[in-house]
């Protein structure tokens, strides 16, 4: 009888590439995630504009919430996806058997999400600083820290809840309830930082917000990769 | 013969460093309903099992639980001689009702993915395993606007990338039309003569008897019987 590897001789980050490269490639030819993000996220941003008809003052007070709530509510529609195409025709049972690392599939599908999301935020923020007439008070870059951060907290979060809920036959309904609360300190975390920086207070020298984003993502994306097989492999 | 006959029945219980497969007392819970009951067989190397019985009779849930997706809810599963079907990842293929492939992705696409996820050693060039099946592996279609039977021989293809030694397919000839049927019985019987174990389950007993040596069939979660596929052809 041959005797085999228990493990692909790849280097773990090869194989990240190989599932991200699928997910993105997929993603290329259908435009399901993105387009679906776009449209609902802009939605919200121009309807927000438009109920409350903002000061440049109250804006600034406002528009934190208004993009991290568009930005949770948008995702939510693709995190829901997120596994669709590996429960649809069983290819996650196909990818069980291989005897590839598993945490290199949720790894890739973090990855892939944040991408989705990133770009959507791209295409999104200029029309959130013209509807809403904003020009930081604070240091501008520091967004550039803040928005990436607080978006892999909501994507490996709710990468990780979306699999752990595929086999319920109310996912859709049950990532959000998952999600929402244990993203709450992250979105707080990351509503002040923004406000911070748009505002220009001074409220936060220490940029403690920003470092609470960080340690919650380190923490959240352990925990997520430690669980992560035990997850895959429940019935 | 009777499941207790074919619990005690010698020919069919070879001794543990031979059997590819032993599955011990296994029974399959989902709720209340068991879907397999104390089911005891032992798959010899190089054999080709076709499961019969009807719809629910355990067929498919005893293909996942020897492929290692399901746990027994009692007994236990030893694979190449100690293993649990978990550790033997990359030699046990299975193919499902499903093709467990990507609609998105062409064919091609798909087996260079899944080759990646094995040791390339082990693993057969992604062009050469479409051949194998009979698919052009320069087809740009993607597996989405496939027929139904070119997605089966297309997972069948994706079973054979890593070379498996055990087998498992779960109704090969589901959904698909005489031709495609009679071209995947000519595919698996050319598989029989590289003397991999293959155990696949069907409702068409009449396309799985020329490549069958022992016929299974199960009732209600249980071995009802165990039969020489050779003999009943003859």
């Amino acid at each position: 009888m041959t005797t085999r590897l228990a493990a692909p001789e790849r280097g773990w980050v090869a194989l990240v590439w190989t599932h991200l490269h699928k997910d993105l490639r997929i993603e290329w030819r259908s435009r399901e995630a993105i387009n679906s993000m776009l449209f609902f996220a802009l939605l919200v941003v121009v309807l927000f504009s438009m109920a409350f008809d903002p000061t440049a003052a109250a804006s600034r007070e406002i528009a934190g919430g208004v993009l991290c709530v568009a930005t949770l509510f948008a995702s939510v529609s693709v995190l829901n996806q997120a596994w669709t195409r590996e429960i649809r025709h069983e290819v996650l049972d196909a990818l069980r058997m291989t005897p590839a690392d598993r945490s290199a599939i949720f790894v890739a599908k973090v990855l892939a999400n944040f991408f989705f999301v990133t770009v959507v935020q791209g295409l999104l923020a200029p029309v959130f600083f013209i509807f809403y007439n904003l020009r930081p008070l604070g240091n501008g870059w520091l967004l550039l820290a803040v928005v990436p951060l607080g978006t892999w907290a909501l994507v490996a979060n709710g990468t990780f809840f979306a699999a752990l809920s595929i086999r319920s036959r109310n996912r859709e309904l049950l990532l959000p309830l998952i999600l929402f609360p244990i993203f709450l300190p992250a979105l707080l975390a990351m509503v002040l930082a923004v406000k911070t920086i748009l505002t220009g207070d001074g409220s936060d020298p220490h940029l403690l917000w920003l470092k609470m984003l960080a340690g919650y993502d380190i923490i959240f994306m352990t925990v997520s990769l430690l669980l992560f097989d035990t997850v895959l492999q429940a019935e | 013969m009777t499941h207790a006959d074919a619990s005690s029945t010698t020919s069919f219980r070879p001794t543990p460093s031979t059997a590819i497969a032993r599955v011990v007392d296994i029974s399959r819970l989902f709720g209340t309903f068991a879907a397999l009951r104390r089911v005891n067989f032992d798959f010899e190397p190089g054999r080709c099992y076709v499961l019969l019985g009807e719809n629910g009779a355990g067929k498919s849930t005893l293909l996942r639980i020897l492929a290692g997706l399901l746990p027994p809810s009692h007994g236990e599963v030893q694979v190449f001689g100690d293993l649990a079907p978990t550790e033997a990842c990359g030699r046990i293929g299975y193919m499902s009702h499903a093709p467990m492939l990507y609609d998105e992705l062409t064919a091609m696409e798909n087996l260079r993915y899944f080759a990646a996820l094995h040791p390339p050693q082990d693993t057969l060039a992604p062009e050469n395993a479409l051949r194998q099946v009979g698919l052009d592996p320069s087809l740009p279609r993607t597996i989405g606007q496939y027929s139904q039977g070119m997605r089966q021989r297309a997972s069948l293809a994706r079973v054979l990338l890593a070379q498996p030694e055990l087998l498992l397919l779960d109704e090969p000839f589901s959904n698909m039309d005489v031709t495609s049927a009679h071209q995947m019985v000519a595919l698996l019987a050319g598989l029989r003569t590289t003397q991999r174990t293959i155990v696949l389950t069907t409702h068409q007993r009449e396309l799985a008897m020329p490549i069958a040596d022992h016929l299974l069939t199960l009732r209600a979660g249980e071995l009802e019987s165990v039969a020489d596929g050779g003999a009943l052809l003859r």
